[in-house]
């Protein structure tokens, strides 16, 4: 602690100037936290547990614009996943600062879940079979598809244009996979952004991974990328959760359904990922929950 | 010190030495040049990419969430591989066939398996969960590893005392462990400092592969920065400039123990694989 | 083991790809590192100089910051070149640092009176280098610079999350699809890692035994 002070005086003292990434984007609709919110589940339910504890851990991505992103300085993240992590913690009773946002990336979510590191991903996470044998997914709550993002301009126009060419994407991901599947070379690095920045950069011809994702880069950067190709899979985002705590699964369907209902699923859309304008798609069809 | 190789230079020869000389000038010159010229024309000299490292916020998070877990990170590791090492190092040299195997074995697995393999498979299997996270997987994979490499420190160390203390404390009348704790040891801690210390630049370089992890560190908060900021390359070049004030720092601190505690003589460590170990003959004066 | 159906394949293609970078990069290195350790004993100061910049630059710099800079850094400035030669590049610029060292530690080992006895006898400098000191420097300089390589082999896996599918990104996706079997997927791949690892010790130690002087 006395070094951490230290370090901060020194800091303090040493730049008096900068004034870096201090235009914050702050993100999301306002989010009505239930009272009393342990009182409207059973005993012995994962819910009640976390309404009695008052806090809960979410995994979520901080490197995806529009989904969920973190700055180094920020105290949270923000995105449409994250507004969605609210909403569920509100229904617990529990405030938006109370909520442990852990960072998760493609190949750790998983064991993060198996091994109850957190209670919820909430993180760009497709439902998939393989994934329902080893975790519980309840959803979807968002559909997107993979596509395609490339320089404007590109030669690549479609999926059929990738074959023999370098695509990136993260490693260990299915969308590796998928594109592999399509003949490209795949290019896997450890984050979205370091792809995108790939993809500026002219090292690879293009990245590849849920089209929502790509549609917050290219908001971000209208002049330089575009999103190509109709989406030649469906992703379709689901809330993961430790496949032990059944009764979890039919508690967010309800509370997203919720959320839908009454128009704050659209504000998050349209304060997170509908930012860069379009319009705001309507809410997916939930999955029966298993009884 | 190369003298010895050949005749003092003549006239001819030291003029021919002072082209070569601005030969190299021009040379370095041009290529520093090239590289500011690099910069400044790909804009990455534009005080908008830099900003971050002069706001106060993100200082201290490079300097608190980043340097400072880093040194942390570096130094649990090194003072849990010391105990480590010790344990195996013994080990190896135990008259047991029983502890001398299995202790050979694990130093061998852990120094022939790439580190960053290690800590990803630490990391899914025991870190997650209720297991110790990111931190403290990174800190396991680096204690595994360097503890291997600091066993065969410390046997190389021990192996390096002369036989004959070994063999005069016997005489006496000491125990095994008597004869290893009281004459070889302390002897041979003296010898394995500066290697000691080497390690711990190798463990803090090492540190940067917990950002596979999310282990926070230096690299990890650099990645956060150039990702948010597009500054890619200012960011790599304090980052590198971080890493290698605190690497010369710890690197003048071997040095010093060297010629303090050891002298001219060097340590030789075996390879993996490797039986051989002692010390380098000790030539008075090397070419 | 179900993990292996059908991915015995794309393992041999990881751990092909971590041998290419390894001869790549080895051979590399061991050329830029000798022209290295040639310019810090070289008679131009500014050589010497420059030869000891580089030296503790990448000595000290986290390997993982060099890809950072090859391949994240480098292509913001225009520097971009096919993935395998950026792989190349960075082990290279690394390891080479090492290389050098352990070539300086090499020629430093011979006794310097066998040198002098050499001169004294009437050796010019290009006979004693080739007849007395380089015999003995190369012999010298086979167990430290087997370490550099053995320590760069492992080090390939750091190309894991730059675009390089090599043995390590491998791993990572093979375990991704088959969480369950974590701890086998580890064991093969640590298995293929050591057997490297020790094919190139024992040639090392090899060549070590048949140059030794008697």
């Amino acid at each position: 602690m006395r070094y951490a002070a230290v370090a901060a005086v020194a800091a303090l003292t040493l730049a008096a100037c900068g004034n870096a990434g201090s235009s914050e984007t702050e993100g999301g609709a306002d989010v009505d936290v239930a009272d009393n919110a342990a009182e409207d589940f059973e005993a012995g339910t994962k819910m009640k547990e976390l309404a009695d504890a008052g806090s809960i851990t979410i995994g979520v991505k901080f490197d995806q614009p529009g989904i969920g992103f973190k700055s180094a300085t920020a105290d949270a993240p923000a995105g449409f996943d994250i507004e969605m992590g609210k909403v569920l913690a509100a229904s617990l009773g529990i405030a938006a600062e109370d909520i442990t946002w852990k960072e998760t990336v493609s190949d750790n979510r998983e064991p993060f879940l198996q091994a109850d590191e957190v209670d919820v991903v909430l993180a760009s996470y497709s439902i998939t079979d393989e994934r329902r044998e080893i975790v519980g997914q309840a959803g979807p709550y968002y559909i997107t598809g993979q596509q395609l993002l490339v320089k404007k301009g590109s030669d690549i126009t479609d999926v059929a244009d990738v074959k023999g060419q370098e695509v990136c994407s993260v490693t260990g991901s299915t969308s590796l996979d998928n594109i592999r599947a399509e003949g490209a070379t795949p290019r896997g690095f450890d984050t979205y952004s370091e792809c995108r920045d790939q993809v500026l950069d002219g090292t690879v011809e293009a990245m590849s991974t849920d089209g929502s994702i790509l549609l917050g880069y290219a908001a971000e950067n209208p002049d330089e990328l575009e999103v190509v190709g109709e989406p030649f899979s469906e992703e379709r985002y689901g809330v993961g959760y430790n496949i032990e705590n059944t009764e979890m699964c039919q508690w967010i369907v309800d509370t997203i359904g919720d959320a839908e209902e009454d128009g704050e699923w659209a504000k998050a859309y349209e304060a997170t990922l509908g930012k860069g304008g379009g319009e705001t798609p309507t809410p997916p069809e939930f999955d029966a929950c298993a009884a | 010190m190369s003298l010895v190789l050949f005749d003092q230079p003549g006239p001819r020869a030291r003029a021919r030495q002072r082209v070569f000389n601005v030969l190299a000038l021009v040379l370095v010159a041009g290529l520093l040049a090239l590289i500011v010229w690099r910069l400044h024309d790909r804009g990455q000299l534009e005080y908008r990419l830099w900003e971050p490292f002069v706001t106060p916020a993100y200082i201290q998070a490079i300097l608190v969430d980043g340097l400072l877990k880093t040194l942390q990170a570096a130094g649990t590791s090194i003072v849990l591989a010391v105990v480590f090492g010790l344990l195996f190092g013994v080990g190896k040299l135990s008259d047991h066939a029983w502890v001398r195997w299995p202790s050979w074995a694990v130093v061998e697995f852990f120094r022939a398996v790439p580190l960053l393999l290690l800590i990803t498979f630490v990391f899914f299997t025991f870190g997650v969960g209720d297991g110790f996270g990111p931190y403290w997987s990174l800190v396991v994979g680096l204690t595994l590893y360097n503890g291997s490499v600091l066993a065969e420190i410390f046997r190389a160390g021990i192996l390096a005392v002369p036989a004959g203390q070994g063999e005069a404390a016997s005489a006496l009348g000491m125990r095994k462990t008597q004869v290893m704790t009281l004459v070889l040891l302390p002897q041979a801690v003296k010898i394995m400092l500066p290697s000691l210390i080497s390690q711990c630049v190798v463990a803090l370089k090492d540190t940067s592969l917990g950002a596979y992890i999310l282990a926070p560190g230096l690299t990890f908060i650099g990645r956060s920065v150039y990702t948010e900021f597009q500054n890619q390359v200012p960011t790599a070049i304090v980052l590198a400039a971080l890493y290698i004030a605190v690497n010369l720092v710890l690197t003048a601190v071997a040095t010093w123990a060297q010629r303090r505690y050891v002298g001219e003589k060097s340590l030789v460590v075996p390879m993996v694989g490797d039986g051989a170990s002692g010390l380098a003959p000790a030539g008075q004066r090397s070419i | 083991m179900t993990f292996l159906d059908g991915n015995v394949g794309l393992i041999l293609q990881g751990f092909w790809l971590t041998i290419q970078l390894l001869v790549l990069s080895g051979i590399c290195s061991i050329v830029l590192g000798t022209l290295l350790a040639a310019a810090r004993v070289s008679p131009v100061p500014l050589l010497r100089g420059a030869a000891v910049v580089y030296v503790s630059i990448f000595r000290n710099t986290p390997l993982l910051v060099v890809f950072i800079f090859v391949f994240i850094a480098g292509p913001r400035l225009g520097l971009n070149y096919p993935f395998l030669v950026k792989g190349v590049l960075a082990m290279t610029l690394y390891t080479s640092a090492f290389v050098a060292e352990a070539l300086r530690s090499g020629i430093n080992s011979v006794p310097v009176g066998q040198a002098e006895a050499a001169r004294s006898i009437g050796l010019t400098f290009g006979q004693c280098m080739r007849e007395v000191v380089m015999p003995q420097a190369l012999r010298a300089v086979i167990p430290p610079m087997a370490s550099v390589l053995i320590a760069m082999a492992k080090n390939t896996s750091v190309a894991a999350a730059f675009g390089l599918a090599e043995a390590t990104a491998t791993m990572r996706g093979l375990t991704n699809n088959n969480a369950n079997e974590r701890l086998m997927i580890f064991l093969v791949f640590a298995l293929g890692y050591i057997v490297i690892v020790e094919l190139m010790s024992f040639a090392a130690n090899r060549l070590e035994r048949r140059w030794r002087v008697a």
